[in-house]
């Protein structure tokens, strides 16, 4: 009995040490919660919280830092208790479960129509779910081949450009050419190799998820899916011109060697450009080059960053003020520049300062009218298909253990069994 | 006298493999000590250094201009040590009960503890979420240091049961036979052989909470109230690139009042927890 009583003395005397209730005078407060992570990113972000908050004396924005890796995590706890932040910034690819959850608000309603026509139609859609909007898809980054500047010189091979790319069959060609003496044309750094595979096979008119009439998902492995996949093997597995040891690493993994000259091109996102400039040695001279392009041209996949507005938000009319003031073109301009990402609005595309040959913005940019939504953007239980079927089965594809008919079937078969247990 | 060439062959393999396997438990903080050094470009380089050629405290600059480190490292401090003093507290008067009555009851409770161990964070975090909302104890360190209490409770019951049962029940009869009341005998006696376990108990509550990091991600929304674990995620961008830099120097930082702890009671530890208690 004691303890019973010392256990609700406690649990009280902690009760009481907490803040107490809401405040319903004085300005509305939003909570901003930022996955921003780049020094310059989260200063970008800083400021313009700080800004608005120095116009806004009725509207007050508190920023709060998030992190990438833990963001779904720790979103779902706070939908499920009450608890999320009135803006959320996340990814596109994330959204899908929280949209259809009901967590997040319609915001088609909600944003001015400034904002709603400066974003292409095709950004738009991957932040649409059902009926509704649930997101602004605000930053994005193609992946490019980081190449060495000099290396490609000395070897006189045609430098790409955006409006004369390679080819998937001239690149696989280029970097057997570049490969010898212990030195790989390229290294594929493959730690997630779906979404690379994927998002890069649109270019090659890929598209592995198709939709019925009926609004179900299937998965088909074509003929515009296999160029992408048959590339990497081959070059692992055939030409030995890509390095075998990075198809288990990621993209920073690659970039000693490629600083060391091992590697000739990496294919990486377009924000890696900051780790290059900070981490290439002196007088390192390398290049962006766009990615091989197919029957469809340079498309390609990506799941912009996005901004959205909690449902259970009190204030989502102020909370939409925000996001249209935080994506005003020059203020997209800071955040791409911060973030060494490309924006999504046409008018913060066009500013000058993302047309420079300096640390190559001007290639990435050229390619923005490419960028699609990523295949899998809106198909639901693909999660879990990527984990348990994709993931393993690209990676013994790269890796030789099985041939292109042993990685149809099991992306077919197996995946379809997974997708349709979320679509019954 | 003389040993062998065969036992001074085995004792240097002996000494051999225990170096190896110092180096090998030294090796991630050596290596986090090296990175947090070093400066950008040789991060970079394909052919890694111990020894940074040009050292740096532009990491520790930049990651403390970044993040609000010391302030993070004050509400761990603080959530940490107030986990481990409660759970201690509570566990302490527990673990003598569970040791000495073999009874039914006991022996499930000790069941018990065990399986406990055996939730995955993710299964408790949405209920414990909703209770903790309801108590009002959302977003603050109480309630967190609750959640670690909680959280700790179980293996510190189980570690100071085993303490107990080590301190022979001989020397609480002969305490009570030399006419020693049960408080006295528990204070005078078993306490003090008790110590260095209730200390190592300490010290593991303590370094659960200082390097718990689910928990505090989502119980902790305001910026003030984040503790170090959570603070130094914000180093890792998408797709798991990170601020190497900055990330080594402030995760140096993190582990030195983990290390200190651990300097200033392993004596306590380690020290024979039974020696003199039995006349031989």
């Amino acid at each position: 009995m004691r303890t019973r009583a010392l256990i609700v003395a406690v649990l009280l005397l902690l009760a009481g040490c907490t803040a107490g209730g809401g405040d319903d005078d004085g300005p509305v407060t939003l909570r901003f919660q930022s996955l921003a992570w780049q020094e310059e990113s989260v200063q970008a972000n800083k400021e313009l919280v700080k800004e608005w908050n120095a116009t806004h004396s009725d509207v007050k924005v508190e920023y709060i830092q998030g992190s990438w890796s833990s963001v779904h995590d720790q979103l779902l706890t706070s939908f499920e208790g009450g608890e999320a932040p009135d803006i959320i910034h996340d990814a596109s690819d994330d959204l899908a479960d929280f949209a259809y959850g009901g967590y997040l608000a319609d915001l088609t309603d909600l944003l001015p129509a400034r904002l709603k026509s400066d974003i292409p139609q095709r950004s738009w859609e991957t932040t649409t779910f059902g009926d509704g909007v649930y997101g602004v898809p605000f930053l994005q980054e193609p992946r490019v081949l980081v190449a060495n500047a000099t290396w490609l010189k000395r070897s006189g091979v045609r430098i790409p450009t955006p409006e004369h790319p390679w080819s998937w069959a001239e690149f696989r060609q280029i970097t057997e050419q570049l490969t010898g003496d212990g030195k790989y044309g390229v290294a594929w750094p493959l730690k997630e190799p779906v979404s690379a595979t994927l998002n890069l096979s649109l270019s090659a008119g890929g598209q592995l998820f198709h939709r019925g009439a009926d609004g179900k998902v299937t998965v088909r492995f074509e003929a515009g899916d296999e160029v992408v996949p048959r590339t990497v093997h081959d070059q692992v597995d055939t030409d030995h011109s890509a390095s075998p040891t990075t198809l288990g690493s990621g993209g920073s993994d690659t970039l000693p060697g490629f600083f060391g000259g091992r590697y000739a091109m990496v294919p990486l996102g377009f924000s890696y450009r900051q780790q290059i400039v900070q981490q290439a040695p002196k007088g390192f001279d390398w290049q962006v080059l766009p990615a091989p392009a197919g029957a469809d041209g340079l498309a390609q996949g990506v799941s912009p960053q996005t901004l959205s507005v909690a449902e259970d938000s009190p204030h989502q009319q102020e909370a939409a003020a925000f996001i249209d003031f935080l994506l005003r073109p020059k203020n997209m301009v800071r955040l791409a520049l911060g973030d060494w990402m490309l924006p999504t609005g046409t008018q913060a595309l066009a500013d000058p300062a993302l047309h420079t040959a300096k640390d190559d913005w001007a290639t990435g940019t050229a390619l923005a009218e490419h960028l699609r939504p990523a295949p899998a953007q809106s198909v639901r239980g693909y999660a879990e298909w990527k984990d348990k079927v994709a993931t393993p089965a690209f990676q013994e594809y790269y890796s030789g253990a099985i041939d292109l008919g042993e990685l149809r079937e099991r992306l077919e078969k197996d995946g379809n069994l997974v997708l349709a247990r979320y679509q019954r | 006298m003389r040993t062998r060439p065969a036992a001074r062959a085995g004792r240097a393999a002996q000494y051999t493999a225990l170096i190896g396997y110092l180096v090998f438990l030294a090796f991630p903080f050596l290596w986090l000590l090296s990175v947090a050094f070093k400066p950008a470009r040789e991060l970079g380089s394909l052919h890694p250094t111990w020894i940074p050629k040009h050292p740096t405290l532009a990491n520790f600059r930049q990651a403390f201009d970044e993040q609000p480190l010391l302030h993070a490292a004050s509400n761990s401090l603080l959530a940490a040590v107030s986990a481990a003093v409660i759970a201690v507290a509570l566990a302490t008067p527990m673990a003598y009960v569970m040791a000495r009555q073999r009874t039914r009851l006991a022996r499930a409770a000790s069941g018990w503890v065990v399986v406990s161990q055996a939730f995955p964070f993710v299964l408790v975090i949405i209920p414990l979420f909703l209770v903790l909302k309801n108590l009002r104890l959302i977003d603050s360190v109480p309630g967190l240091v609750m959640v670690y209490v909680v959280w700790a409770l179980p293996f510190a019951l189980w570690m100071l049961v085993g303490y107990v049962r080590a301190v022979p029940v001989e020397l609480e009869e002969a305490a009570a036979i030399d006419g020693a009341g049960r408080l006295r005998t528990l204070v005078s006696v078993t306490a003090p052989l008790l110590a260095p376990g209730i200390v190592a108990t300490a010290l593991f509550a303590f370094i659960t909470a200082w390097n718990e990091f689910f928990f505090a991600l989502v119980l902790l929304k305001t910026p003030e109230k984040q503790t170090l674990p959570v603070v130094l995620t914000h180093f890792i961008g998408t797709e798991g690139v990170a601020d190497l830099g900055p990330l080594a120097a402030a995760a140096f930082l993190a582990t030195l009042p983990s290390l200190v702890v651990f300097a200033i009671v392993q004596r306590r530890i380690t020290g024979g927890m039974l020696a003199g208690a039995v006349k031989s």
